[in-house]
């Protein structure tokens, strides 16, 4: 036997004015800041134009994307590892990277890329071997500590510092309900943290970091401490204090940077999808009536599993 | 025959506070052992010592005739380290009140994750396993769902299962039916009858009397710390003879 179908409601939404106003207020202003972006002559276009695929600067960005690249993965790896080792039962690996979080947090960005970049003169040769005994292997440190490997030690090192907070306060936010069943199944503690609890951790995880690595791509720019002097904006800054044209090479690195940073957005979009599977459901069970507008629908399922508490302490942008 | 859980004066303090006061319990195999007592009385405490998710303070805590946590050298007690308490731990299956179904994954894969990570299992043996077990609770036709998107009572059914995948000799259930809305309480219930009907041994905290009536072979009696009576449900809930025992039961029932 068929239902009859209800008569649905189709009635007008509630007048919003105030919709209308904001657009003609915000049609204007845009209209005003085209205006004189087209019309301004100094901007100089035909000079962004003719720079926009110029292989200096294309090689720039490559520089900078390497950069980016190799600093994140340094910073991950050292954030995870101190990160496990302050919540480990060693105390003095808790202490170790207590200290490195301390110190790398603690001294500029630039500051440490400057001593990375004086490293060779500081220590012209590296050698390996026990202290105060013998020296198995030798080599000069400005070899092996070029500038760009300088760059991205810099970089990648005080990276960790912050990404450690991080990890830690996700790690921090998995109930503990999860490692006492992990446990009880006779799971070990490395097993645990990486098939149980890393996993969900990484929905904490993923959005600062994805804040992190648009944040990283144009604190590459500070390399010219080093000094490196082939990413993005040391190049563009060149040619244009050559030119005497600054502006428009200027626009050119930010439209560059601008590109990037959309193209990160989608991949940040991805990976928290993917590491909310299991939270991304229509069907969760309890809790009637409409949740909270504004709240994702992530957020949402998070909430309704219960096994994720919020952490006061995890906005640790530097 | 040895006991399949002995605990010999078993003490746990908590920085100052003493949970378990000596505590003295014998469950044999196959037998379906019901802790009842007031919250906080230590009966949760108790079932954790046993699996070791707590240390104990005192005492002995044996398990298949096996010390607990410890290994006796010479007169002198040594811990053991974390992969023997987890061999210990594995024949040992646990449920909770609040399921800790991991939320990541699928309840065919929840299940299938203790024997493929702690025994190495093969993936199509563990698989085939899993989907024995879910049978065994009712859930076939929910392998493929994350726990997010079952009730309550599936999410604790799944829960047995993951414990069961593990073919433990002992199953510890702790409060497994306090987290549910009433109507829920039946099915998880249920699968825990047939359980114990198949001959597993049981230790179940919880508040229904009407289980361990009905399905208890031994009802422990807790309160503060200490076990006050013990014997057949017949003997503890309606004959009991200490007054602790009788003012409880005549606040429950």
């Amino acid at each position: 036997m068929r239902q009859p179908t209800p008569e649905l409601i189709r009635a007008r939404p509630v007048p919003r004015p105030s919709l209308w106003l904001w657009a003609g207020i915000v049609l204007v202003l845009v209209a005003m800041l085209v205006h004189g972006l087209l019309t301004n002559p100094n901007y100089r276009w035909d000079v962004v134009a003719q720079h926009l695929l110029d292989p200096r600067i294309i090689s720039g960005l490559g520089w900078t994307l390497l950069l980016t690249v190799g600093a994140m993965a340094l910073g991950i790896t050292l954030a995870v590892t101190t990160a496990i080792m302050r919540m480990g039962t060693n105390p003095i690996l808790r202490g170790v990277a207590w200290a490195y979080i301390w110190f790398f947090r603690g001294t500029p960005v630039y500051t440490q890329l400057v001593f990375w970049g004086l490293l060779p003169v500081l220590y012209p040769r590296l050698s390996l071997g026990i202290p105060f005994g013998p020296e198995w292997l030798e080599f000069s440190t400005q070899d092996v500590i070029n500038a760009g490997v300088a760059a991205v030690l810099g970089l990648g090192l005080n990276e960790g510092a912050y990404l450690s907070e991080i990890v830690r306060s996700g790690l921090n936010s998995v109930d503990k309900g999860q490692w006492e069943a992990a446990t009880a199944l006779g799971m070990r503690r490395g097993t645990t943290l990486r098939r149980i609890v890393i996993p969900q951790a990484m929905r904490v995880i993923v959005p600062p970091t994805g804040n992190e690595t648009i944040s990283m791509l144009k604190t590459t720019s500070l390399v010219l401490a080093v000094p490196f002097s082939l990413e993005l904006t040391f190049v563009t800054n060149a040619i244009g204090n050559k030119n005497f044209l600054p502006v428009p090479l200027l626009i050119v690195a930010a439209i560059y940077y601008l590109v990037v940073t959309s193209i990160l957005m989608v991949g940040q979009h991805h990976l928290e999808a993917y590491y909310g599977r299991g939270f991304d459901t229509d069907q969760t069970t309890g809790g009637g009536g409409r949740p909270p507008k504004g709240m994702s629908k992530r957020q949402q399922a998070i909430l309704a599993a219960g096994t994720v508490h919020a952490d006061p302490n995890l906005e640790v942008t530097p | 025959m040895t006991a399949m859980v002995q605990a010999k004066g078993v003490h746990k303090f908590f920085g100052d506070l003493h949970v378990l006061k000596g505590v003295d319990l014998t469950v044999g195999r196959g037998e379906v052992c019901v802790i009842l007592g007031p919250s906080g009385s230590g009966k949760s405490t108790l079932i954790r010592c046993i699996n070791e998710l707590e240390q104990i303070s005192a005492g002995r805590m044996f398990v298949d005739g096996e010390l607990m946590g410890l290994r006796e050298v010479g007169g002198r007690l040594h811990r053991l380290n974390d992969q023997e308490i987890a061999r210990q731990r594995a024949k040992i299956g646990m449920v909770f009140q609040r399921f800790n179904l991991f939320p990541h994954m699928t309840a065919l894969e929840n299940v299938m994750e203790a024997p493929r990570q702690v025994r190495r299992v093969p993936r199509a043996d563990a698989e085939r396993v899993a989907r024995d077990q879910l049978a065994r609770v009712g859930l076939s036709d929910r392998a493929d769902h994350y726990p997010a998107q079952l009730s309550g009572g599936q999410q604790q059914r799944v829960a047995i299962a993951r414990a069961l995948a593990m073919e433990p000799e002992l199953m510890l259930f702790d409060e497994p039916t306090s987290a549910l809305d009433p109507e829920l309480v039946g099915e998880v219930l249920g699968v825990m009858q047939e359980l114990a009907a198949s001959g597993m041994t049981m230790i179940v905290v919880t508040h229904e009397v009407g289980f361990a009536r009905e399905v208890a072979d031994q009802v422990v009696f807790m309160d503060d710390g200490v076990v006050v009576e013990r014997g057949t449900p017949g003997k503890v809930i309606d004959a009991p003879q200490q007054q602790r025992t009788r003012d409880f039961f005549a606040k429950v029932l």
